[in-house]
């Protein structure tokens, strides 16, 4: 029997009434046969070619940060960076996806994602740099803080559009996890809650191919990820996550759906992790390099390029300000990381409470104490 | 049971190879030792201390499992009722917490719930505290829940020799053991052999001996006392440096013996202080040795705030200045 075959108990004849009536449909939980696809087919006529451009710049931009952020952690300037290369579709797709007043629940890997909502390019590498844990405001940008501690924040999406949709406002959160995140239990439990909830959320994990070493034949037996959703009673849908516009296309309907009141959807993202899965990483022990090099030939930039030349939509102009602005990010960063920041240690105190308990407000006067002390010894 | 057979003779190396050699040794000596956990197999573990188990041992030896903690600890529970031994890795310490379910409800429970019948003889290996520039959630020191959680060994190394001997030792115990290993003490090498037994799990062992105090520590902190003691001789203090190396259980004899002579101690750790593993040592040395005690057990501990910036770390890590502060504080004018 497969996922295609599946019926509810409601269908079976004789099944007895009560509270395991008939629930939702199976049909449209089907997850789609192939990845889905626009570059290089049809549909891709029915996109606007502003759309198209505007991806475009954003991947080149996105790039380029991702190149200059790692270059960053060779320096010692950033204490870790995990770059999103190769996965820039998914990642400006998935801002793009969304309006101003939906939120975004992002990973550790998805400061580029992060920055394509419009947190300042810097302020969204805080946490990386290692001076602060989460250096945008977000509430600003509804943007959650970078997440490490794995799909611990789909759930908090699911939270978060139930209480926007009691509200009666039409607010709609993306989670963003990769492959590996979809073992965890709090996966699972944030997909079951959204779907009884029928809450306004859209999952989105980027298969990259690894969980650091792990690859995905060892991280799940499921045919794929988008298949998870069948047994939570939601679409599940499978694209190219290197098709900046199927990405584009997959996630606008799935957030537009999820707003008209049309429950949670799992998107399944086939991408490659360009980089080792930080620079502490060693990928030698684990893949060969051939792999990386025949994804090469199907790079997100590369698709889009291609495409945009073929159909004469790829001028000068365009390639020459986005390759600008990228430059121009590129060397604001060189140049904010250049020197260390001016921290400040009492900084340490300011909002474990919102009104600091006695103990520690003796710490904090004991750490200014010490520090009184060294600058003393120091200004001598 | 399996037994300590070295098979190598003395060597330097650094503690994360000890904890190899360990986990090499223990299979080679028991094939019901186990290995498993994310990234163990082909990477060896991101911090290399499963390096070759699988190449050496096969991957049902040394498992790479799917990403999820509670699944990794909640099947190393029924491996145990099965007879085997599993030893797990978890990544970095606040990545244990999805399992923590698994260790309070299950893990520390089973032999009590099951009247003995069930003992699970896990090892729980968790990298643990800072020190090495972690971002979020990679440098918490969470010893403090476990030891409050009856039914569980822990386990804390700060050598190289005992990384090697608890680490041997906590696979053979019959209980589940959390092996809290200091991971900023990875990478410093000394010279070490296996073929000389380091002292049992809830042992305390005196680092240095002195005439004035002692300073009561564990893992990461134990380094960083014995620097504060060399320091210490400048201002005429000659202190003792006592390594409890396994919490629970807690030698109370030892730390008792060594206060009584002394009279002044200080208890050193990096997790905060309140409800942590200090407060519990001074209170317990305070009712055993109220007597003998020339000045209150002070605690020189990490801040009671959430593990901060790697940036800042350091600003809230006890330092060799911090424990002579407290030194300092010990009434020596009685
Ligand atoms: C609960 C938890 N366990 C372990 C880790 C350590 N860890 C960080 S990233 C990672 C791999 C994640 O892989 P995946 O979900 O596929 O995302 P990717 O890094 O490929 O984007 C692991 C095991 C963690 N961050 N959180």
């Amino acid at each position: 029997m497969t996922v295609l075959d599946h019926r509810h108990l409601a269908a079976v004849p004789g099944w007895l009434p009560g509270a395991t009536g008939p629930r939702s449909d199976p049909a449209p939980l089907l997850p789609d046969a192939a990845p889905v696809r626009v570059l290089g087919t049809p549909a891709v006529e029915k996109t606007d070619p502003e759309l198209l451009r505007e991806l475009y710049r954003r991947l080149v931009v996105g790039r380029r940060y991702n190149q200059q952020a790692t270059t960053l952690t060779k320096q010692g300037r950033l204490a870790v960076y995990p770059a999103s290369t190769g996965q820039e579709a998914c990642q400006v797709a998935a801002a793009l996806a969304l309006r101003e007043q939906d939120w975004l629940f992002p990973s550790y890997r998805d400061t580029l994602a992060v920055v394509a909502r419009g947190v300042d390019p810097l302020e969204a590498l805080t946490l990386l740099r290692g001076n602060a844990h989460t250096g945008y405001d977000p509430k600003a940008t509804r943007t959650a803080p970078l997440c490490t501690p794995l799909a611990t924040q789909a759930p908090h999406a699911v939270g978060l559009a139930h209480a926007a949709r009691l509200a009666g406002d039409p607010v709609v959160a993306l989670a963003m996890l990769g492959d590996g995140g979809t073992s965890e239990g709090d996966f699972h439990e944030a997909l079951n809650f959204a779907a009884v909830l029928h809450a306004p959320v859209v999952f989105l994990v980027q298969n990259n191919g690894y969980a650091i070493s792990v690859p995905l034949t060892q991280q799940s037996a499921a045919p794929t990820l988008a298949h998870k959703a069948v047994g939570y009673g939601i679409p599940g849908r499978l694209v190219d996550g290197n098709d900046a516009a199927a990405m584009h296309a997959v996630l606008t309907e799935a957030v537009e759906r999820a707003r008209s009141g049309g429950g949670p959807t799992l998107v399944e993202a086939l991408t490659y992790r360009v980089e080792a899965h930080t620079n502490a990483d060693d990928a030698t022990r684990y893949r060969e390099e051939g792999e990386v090099t025949a994804w090469a030939g199907h790079d997100p930039i590369l698709l889009m390029e291609r495409h945009l030349g073929a159909a004469g939509l790829l001028d000068e102009k365009l390639v020459r300000e986005s390759a600008e602005e990228a430059e121009a990010l590129a060397a604001r960063m060189r140049e904010e990381f250049h020197t260390d920041a001016v921290l400040d240690p009492m900084s340490l105190f300011a909002h474990v409470y919102a009104e600091p308990t006695p103990q520690l407000r003796e710490q904090a006067d004991q750490l200014a104490a010490e520090l009184a002390a060294e600058a003393e010894v120091h200004n001598r | 049971m399996t037994t300590a057979t070295p098979v190598r003779g003395a060597r330097t190396s650094s503690m994360a190879q000890a904890l190899n050699a360990a986990l090499r040794d223990s299979m080679q000596a028991d094939p019901t030792v186990h290995v498993l956990g994310e990234d163990v197999g082909q990477l060896g573990g991101v911090f290399r201390i499963t390096d070759g188990l699988t190449r050496d041992f096969g991957a049902d030896r040394c498992l790479d499992t799917p990403l999820a903690e509670a699944g990794i600890l909640g099947t190393a529970v029924g491996m145990a009722m099965y007879g085997l031994r599993p030893v797990v890795e978890m990544q970095f310490d606040a990545f244990a917490y999805p399992a923590m379910e698994q260790l309070f409800s299950h893990v520390a429970k089973m032999r009590n719930r099951t009247a003995g019948r069930l003992p699970l003889p896990i090892t729980i290996r968790i990298p643990y505290g800072g020190g090495i520039g972690g971002v979020e959630h990679h440098s918490d020191s969470s010893e403090a829940y476990y030891t409050h959680t009856p039914g569980l060994h822990v386990v804390t190394p700060a050598t190289v020799a005992d990384a090697y001997g608890l680490l041997r030792s906590s696979i053979a115990s019959d209980d589940p053991v959390v092996f809290l290993e200091p991971k900023r003490l990875y990478w410093g090498k000394t010279e070490w052999d296996p073929a000389v037994p380091t002292e049992p799990i809830g042992k305390a062992v005196l680092r240095r001996t002195g005439r004035s105090a002692v300073l009561i520590t564990y893992g990461p902190s134990l380094p960083v006392c014995l620097e504060a003691a060399e320091a210490a001789q400048a201002e005429g203090w000659d202190l003792a440096v006592l390594d409890l190396r396994s919490l629970v259980p807690f030698d109370e004899q030892t730390v008792c013996e060594v206060v009584r002579s002394l009279g002044r101690a200080v208890v050193v750790h990096e997790a905060g202080g309140f409800g942590g593993a200090g407060a519990e040592i001074a209170a317990r040395v305070t009712e055993k040795c109220f007597h003998h005690l020339a000045a209150p057990v002070l605690r020189v501990t990490g801040f009671d705030i959430p593990f901060p910036p790697p940036m800042l770390e350091h600003h809230h890590l006890p330092g060799v200045d911090r424990i002579l502060d407290a030194v300092a504080r010990l009434q020596w004018e009685d």
